[in-house]
């Protein structure tokens, strides 16, 4: 593990949509921390997460909000979709056409382990908002990326399961960065948690260290 | 725009003045205006247009022809047959050439040089396309080819470039970063527009079909060649008999042109259209270094002397002040008279078709009668009228305000499905005039406005059939010959038409219509 940090933010301004949003004075994030970003909606947690897409977009998968499914496409493709860079065009044309035995071969494990697998060759545009949601995730996922950016990812599934998803996130990933909206999630699969308020970071520190009282009080005016 | 402009503003005085551009521009760009204005042109039109009847028994023709229609036979099946199967091989092979065409160009759309020269060629129709490759390439399946493909491929460009455009870009800009062009391309930006992508093409080659058999009006053996003969000579039944089989193959194109069939299809087009070995390479060059020049620059040395310019000036003068000038006025007289027709019969037509006003059993009868009306070729449609009421303008009218009509009674009457109403809204009538017309009024505008360049690119062709609009003058100057008049003629109505979709646009977009393709559909 390296000293150096993975993300730095020094007295810097966010904007998002050209209206500044978040003042961070300075952070740093290293390699194999895994954080919780947490805050109100409109706190500038999507803001701070596509900013730190920006610093490395190599080594970085983004997992937004938007989930940009190609409605019209298979779930397969739209997870393979992770990986058209690793590919000639051409590859990628053959698998769109018809799918490579090879990409289904890497892509069913993980189909299986988001819960997927019933339906890798359905239309996207057929699926349920959470299944939809854990086809983006498994985009994301399927970039192999060191490090994981993930902004409410598992916001439109039920309990049990987002525990699973978040488990099998930080097991693919040394580095994760969640924006999350459950205090309880971010508590237990956290080891620091970011807080936003008022455009500021409020509240930096370990989780151990941190309270859910604490954490509530981000919500309040 | 003025409008968010000037509530920012907090000076007093320019805000009222703001107002009073606000009230006069919300006058200018207020759909009731803009209606009543385009009927006020329409009427003034109808003054001067030439609507006399020259027939003495108009109703025995009609009756002749009703008899035909009733009576349809299909005499020659084996004629019959070889038609049919060149007017599909002609339309499938130009659209799907002029498809690719267009998909590849839509990479270079970016390129004002290329939105120009897609403008120019649609610009053109694809009949006067026909009448200067057939100089060069005479009646073969190249001429006929080449006359689908060039106008359909600057059709196709625009219209695919804007539905990539319009669609939902969110895929394509959350790949990641180094994903290289055209796989990004590929997955994020073709996919997602696929669908609308195939429906569009699939309503061009029904358009595709109408124009390979019109092909036929000069020559080349498509239906429309045996239509035009049938009626010349009277006999009706027949003619009914290729109508109908036309009108049948447009109504099960949901059933042919399927996935699995497309392939096989296209390459028995080939197999079965007659290519020509060789072309006159010698013709072709005279014709475009020769014939088609303005003849005083056809001297020796021409276009190297200033007189011979300014001959050719005089020239052009003249040829504008004889023959374009009368043509363009007749051509916009039949276009706006015929603008406001098919708008009118657009809005008495919708409700036939509309589940807010007919059962599921109701429609059906509706649906048929719109799909004729719009599957006859608005040539043919005209034809027919023309042998009852003699040459005027009036078969002209007649025919583009039921085909144009028809086609836009049928985009609304669907779009009239997406309506919810109250369960205590009025019925009939009532529902007519206050619930579903005022809602439908808008799309209607813009669907409207999107046929305005169709309708003017039809007015100007129908002038083959003796209307003194443009196109009766280029089929005359290719009847003498004169391929120099019928070039500059037929560049006189390409800029009309470029000068009318900018209007059409400017105007659609002064009412904020919708422009986009996907929530028009198929209208271009």
């Amino acid at each position: 593990m390296t000293l150096n940090p993975v993300f730095k933010l020094q007295s810097s301004s966010l904007s998002w949509q050209k209206q500044p949003v978040l003042n961070v004075l300075d952070l740093h994030i290293h390699a194999g921390e895994k954080v919780a970003v947490l805050g109100k909606s409109g706190a500038g947690k999507t803001t701070l997460l596509h900013s730190l897409h920006q610093q490395a977009p190599e080594s970085t998968a983004l997992c937004g909000q938007t989930l940009g499914l190609v409605s019209s496409l298979s779930v397969f493709h739209n997870i393979y979709m992770g990986q058209l860079e690793k590919h000639h065009f051409l590859y990628n044309l053959a698998n769109l056409i018809y799918p490579i035995q090879s990409q289904i071969k890497a892509i069913k494990p993980l189909a299986e382990n988001l819960g997927l697998n019933d339906c890798l060759f359905k239309e996207a545009a057929s699926l349920s908002g959470g299944q939809q949601q854990r086809v983006a995730l498994g985009r994301a996922l399927f970039q192999n990326k060191a490090v994981f950016l993930g902004d409410e990812p598992v916001s439109a599934v039920d309990e049990v399961q987002s525990e699973t998803l978040l488990e099998f996130i930080m097991s693919r990933h040394q580095t994760v960065i969640l924006a999350l909206h459950s205090i309880d999630l971010a508590l237990r699969f956290c080891d620091r948690i970011i807080g936003l308020k008022n455009g500021e970071i409020e509240l930096d520190s370990p989780s151990q260290d941190t309270s859910a009282e604490q954490l509530r009080a981000l919500y309040q005016d | 725009m003025s409008g968010s402009g000037s509530s920012h503003s907090k000076d007093a005085q320019s805000g009222t003045r703001n107002l009073q551009v606000e009230s006069m521009n919300r006058h200018i760009s207020n759909p009731r205006s803009v209606s009543l204005g385009f009927v006020i042109i329409a009427c003034v039109c109808l003054i001067f247009a030439d609507t006399s009847s020259f027939s003495a028994e108009p109703w025995l023709e009609l009756s002749r022809i009703a008899y035909g229609f009733i009576s349809p036979t299909l005499l020659s099946s084996s004629d019959l047959f070889s038609s049919l199967a060149n007017t599909l091989a002609f339309a499938l092979l130009g659209v799907g050439a002029a498809a690719i065409l267009g998909m590849l160009l839509t990479h270079l759309f970016e390129w004002r040089i290329v939105r120009l020269l897609c403008a120019f060629i649609r610009s053109i129709h694809e009949l006067f396309w026909a009448l200067l490759f057939l100089q060069v390439f005479g009646l073969s399946t190249l001429t006929g080819l080449l006359a689908i493909i060039i106008p359909y491929t600057g059709i196709f460009a625009k219209v695919y470039a804007e539905i990539l455009d319009e669609n939902d870009q969110s895929a394509y800009r959350q790949l990641p970063q180094q994903t290289d062009r055209w796989s990004a391309h590929l997955y994020a930006r073709l996919m997602p527009s696929w669908p609308q992508l195939v429906h569009y093409t699939q309503y061009r080659l029904e358009c595709g079909i109408r124009s390979s058999s019109i092909l036929g009006f000069v020559g080349l053996p498509t239906l429309g060649f045996h239509l035009v003969s049938y009626f010349k000579q009277g006999d009706y039944s027949d003619a009914a008999g290729v109508l109908y089989v036309f009108i049948a193959v447009i109504a099960l194109m949901r059933f042919w042109t399927r996935k699995k069939y497309l392939l096989p299809l296209a390459v028995a087009a080939i197999i079965w259209l007659p290519f020509q070995s060789s072309v006159d390479l010698d013709l072709l060059q005279r014709f475009f270094t020769h014939d088609i020049l303005p003849s005083p620059l056809r001297q020796e040395a021409g276009i190297f002397s200033v007189e011979a310019w300014q001959q050719t000036l005089s020239w052009s003068i003249i040829l504008f002040n004889e023959q374009a000038l009368i043509g363009t006025w007749n051509t916009l007289l039949l276009t706006q008279i015929a603008l406001v027709g098919s708008g009118l019969l657009a809005l008495i037509l919708y409700p036939l078709i509309s589940p807010l006003f007919f059962s599921r059993k109701q429609r059906m009868g509706g649906h048929l009668f719109l799909l004729v009306l719009r599957s006859i070729p608005e040539l043919i449609l005209a034809f027919v009228v023309l042998l009852m009421t003699g040459p005027s303008m009036i078969p002209a009218i007649i025919a583009l305000s039921l085909h144009n009509g028809a086609i836009i009674a049928f985009l609304i009457g669907r779009y009239t499905e997406t309506i919810k109403l109250r369960g205590d809204s009025p019925v009939g009538v009532d529902r007519y005039t206050y619930e579903v017309t005022p809602r439908i009024y808008k799309p209607f505008l813009a669907f409207l406005f999107y046929r305005w360049e169709v309708i003017l690119r039809e007015s100007a062709i129908l002038g083959i059939l003796g209307i003194q609009t443009l196109g009766f003058f280029i089929d005359s100057a290719f009847e003498e010959l004169r391929f120099d008049r019928a070039l500059f003629l037929i560049l006189v109505t390409a800029a009309l038409n470029i000068l009318v979709d900018s209007a059409s646009r400017a105007i659609r977009q002064k009412l904020r219509l919708s422009t986009a393709p996907s929530t028009l559909e198929d209208v271009v």
